[in-house]
């Protein structure tokens, strides 16, 4: 399984891929991650690879074979569409978050990227995940709402998920994080019928 | 036990089990969170030093008195603990001595792509590669053993997928190291030439020793395979090379340098094809090359930038995973990295930018005023030069240029290695006008301890090194402090110390908007009454990310926003307003 989580620098991708990472190897799996650091933290564009399976070598996912991208924001979810593999699944929260080179007017923010994304041969997935945040009671666990919509999608049991998130945030963001995880698995319950339904 | 882990902790694991009670070290991505993982270890004397240099001279001492110290550092760090490393080659060790560069193939967090293994041959001291966690961590106990076993100190190199990917580690038991004696050893510590050329022969023969260790050591590993294809790979390149020429066989070098002749030259024999595949610089290829034996290297794979799998299987195989990448046809806005909303940094560049100085600065969060919308920083080299290149701008152009330039620094780099140019100016009577932008924190590598933040490594109190006291004792009677937020003031200071013909100071304190505890400098957030907005975008000239623009008017994002008031400052409408 390859998946890449794809975020502005700041919204949490680290720990998304560290929870997929941990509740992978607790399920037996050979387990890599690859993130990046240090410059582009500061709001930058990010990206952090997760792999399991058996026999990973390289910790890095090879471009056109992702299964999984996982979209914190909008247009960084399009940025790195040459790393998904045909039929691969992107779930993509649908709020955007303006780069500087879109602020200053030098460029400009594509209001197109959903429709132009479900003409290529993928599966996509979109929700509001910033508003489910809000909800959930903190605004910065839109990392761990597009985490239950990847476990809703996943094999794993949802309570290792649980688990998995509980293990990696402090105990005073168990509530918001856990009460994410679900409305992000939720969101995605209703399409996931539709898909296997086609299937 | 098992665990996933980052290989920075998986180094410091290493150590911890290796016995280690020293460590120092400067943060640089991607080695930082190294010296972060050891200071859990009580057992652990660990340290952010001042500079590289002073990391490796402290850890050369602990070795020299008898302790296993390692000494962390990215692989620009290593060009300022060069001297000590050069010279403690041919003295050699006593507790073993280990340096852990990590280089930046890619330049992600860099200024440059330098190859630490031609450190270690310039050094003649060998060089370990680990390739994930298990071996970040192996290697580092191995590293400390052949450093006791061959008297040299030897550099672990790292690389940022290496560093900063994570994988399975099996934990071991802490090793009890007991500390060396101290003893009398008739100038082996001391490089005055007498003794230092009577240890350039010992050096060599060392050398010598360790081609005939790389021959048999369990660091280099044959994959055998009974395919056409070999392939002689180190470091990450290894596991890339693996999946992308999987009925390959593969040499495997844990021990980048000296290289096993005899080992290379067997591995060689067996294969129809043999390709060296190394990240960054064609050091095997030139040196297998060199005895006769032919290989396939840079003629087909990049020099410039990270391998990556689909890299290696195109130039060698000229397959491809796809034909047709997916893609939406069309160019993205991009998305650099920016000051965050609220940083103390903003209000400095934009008086610089205001006032078309020429900035000579330095390397710090601050470095992205050099890009828009501020583009108020003209050059940037290395660690501390800001200062010394402002000096040499006014000594190309002119006494008076000195009234058109500024240096600007940071606290922490200013500590490493700006503070000897400010000496330099003030010794040789030059004008120069330093900006210290003190955020109280080394915030870019992610917010470490420096001497002027009052708290060590450990977070406990020490002495906190005073800006104005330094500047004042070194002979510069021109010293201000200006709050980094009040645009007027820093206009007025700036003007006039610019114009004055002697060195000047001007610290700008604030603490990182982001550093822990400092959430008492947030204030409300700021909204723009609509009305009042005249689309100037004088607001927008901030870049500030909480900043946008929409139907032709400014908005703040009260989310981002973290209540610095700039925005109000620069408004001439008085349309934004505090809530």
């Amino acid at each position: 399984m390859n998946i890449i989580i794809a975020a502005v620098g700041g919204q949490g991708a680290l720990l998304a891929s560290r929870v997929i990472g941990q509740v992978a190897m607790g399920q037996g799996y050979e387990v890599k991650l690859s993130e990046v650091h240090g410059m582009s933290q500061r709001g930058g564009s990010v990206i952090s690879f997760v792999r399991y399976g058996s026999n990973i070598s390289s910790p890095v996912v090879e471009k056109g074979s992702a299964d999984f991208i996982l979209g914190l924001e909008l247009l960084e979810a399009a940025r790195y569409i040459d790393y998904l593999k045909v039929n691969g699944t992107i779930i993509c929260n649908t709020q955007r978050i303006a780069p500087m080179t879109v602020i200053t007017g030098a460029q400009k923010y594509p209001e197109s990227i959903i429709d132009d994304l479900k003409k290529l041969p993928i599966t996509i997935y979109t929700l509001d995940a910033l508003t489910l945040a809000r909800e959930a009671g903190n605004v910065k666990t839109v990392n761990s709402v597009i985490l239950g919509s990847f476990a809703g999608l996943s094999s794993i049991d949802f309570k290792e998920w649980q688990e998995g998130l509980k293990n990696s945030v402090p105990q005073r963001f168990h509530d918001a994080n856990l009460k994410a995880l679900k409305s992000g698995f939720d969101a995605l319950q209703g399409s996931r019928q539709t898909t296997s339904e086609r299937g | 036990m098992k665990r996933l882990m980052l290989g920075n902790e998986a180094v410091s694991r290493g150590a911890y089990e290796a016995g280690v009670t020293v460590a120092t070290a400067y943060p640089g991505t991607p080695s930082t969170e190294i010296t972060e993982y050891l200071s859990s270890y009580p057992e652990i004397d660990s340290e952010w030093s001042v500079n590289e240099k002073v990391a490796l001279e402290i850890g050369i001492g602990a070795s020299i008195a008898g302790a296993r110290a390692l000494v962390c550092m990215k692989h620009v760090g290593l060009n300022v603990a060069m001297d000590p490393l050069m010279s403690i080659s041919y003295p050699g060790v006593n507790g073993g001595l280990v340096i852990v560069v990590a280089d930046d193939p890619g330049q992600h967090s860099s200024q440059n792509e330098q190859d630490t293994r031609y450190f270690g041959i310039a050094a003649k001291i060998p060089v370990l590669e680990p390739s994930d966690s298990q071996e970040c961590k192996d290697f580092v106990i191995k590293a400390f053993e052949l450093s006791e076993q061959f008297d040299t100190p030897v550099i672990l190199r790292l690389s940022t997928r290496v560093s900063h990917s994570q994988s399975v580690v099996e934990l071991g038991e802490r090793q009890q190291i007991s500390l060396k004696d101290f003893q009398s050893t008739e100038g082996k510590y001391i490089v005055a030439p007498g003794y230092a050329r009577k240890r350039r022969v010992v050096a060599e023969k060392r050398l010598e020793e360790l081609h005939g260790f790389a021959e048999t050591t369990d660091l280099n590993v044959v994959h055998e395979s009974d395919g056409p294809v070999g392939v002689i790979t180190s470091g990450i390149a290894f596991q890339y090379a693996r999946e992308a020429l999987p009925d390959a066989g593969f040499l495997k070098l844990g021990l980048s340098y000296p290289l096993p002749r005899k080992k290379i030259e067997e591995f060689a024999s067996k294969f129809e094809k043999l390709y060296v595949v190394e990240e960054l610089e064609p050091i095997f290829e030139t040196l297998i090359k060199s005895w006769g034996v032919k290989v396939i290297g840079k003629e087909k794979l990049p020099t410039i930038g990270e391998l990556d799998v689909s890299t290696i299987r195109e130039a060698l195989t000229g397959r491809r995973l796809s034909e047709t990448p997916l893609s939406l046809g069309y160019q993205l806005p991009q998305r650099p990295p920016v000051l965050c909303p609220g940083c103390h940094h903003r209000g400095p560049f934009y008086v610089l930018k205001k006032l078309k100085l020429r900035v000579s600065g330095d390397i710090g969060c601050y470095t992205l005023a050099a890009f828009p919308p501020f583009s108020s920083m003209h050059t940037s080299i290395c660690m501390g030069a800001s200062i010394g290149m402002a000096f040499g701008f006014e000594k190309a152009r002119g006494k008076s240029f000195a009234g058109e330039s500024v240096a600007v620094i940071g606290d922490s780099t200013f500590w490493h290695s700006g503070v000897t140019g400010l000496i330099d100016v003030v010794y040789n009577k030059g004008f120069t006008t330093v900006i210290i932008l003190d955020n109280a924190v080394t915030a870019m590598t992610g917010h470490q301890e420096n001497p002027s933040t009052g708290r060590t490594l450990h977070g406990t109190e020490t002495v906190q090194l005073d800006f104005e006291a330094l500047a004042r004792s070194i002979g510069i009677r021109r010293v201000t402090n200006v709050d980094a937020y009040d645009l007027d003031a820093l206009e007025r200071v700036i003007r006039e110390e610019v114009a004055a013909k002697e060195p000047s100071v001007i610290i700008t304190r604030k603490p990182c908007i982001l550093k822990k505890g400092t959430v008492s400098i947030r204030k409300e957030p700021c909204e723009v009454q609509i009305e009042k907005c005249k689309a100037c975008r004088k607001c927008i000239a901030l870049g500030c990310p909480a900043i946008y623009w929409k139907e032709n008017k400014a908005f703040i994002d009260s989310t981002l926003c973290t209540g610095c008031e700039l925005c109000k400052s620069v408004c001439r409408f008085g349309a934004i307003t505090s809530k």
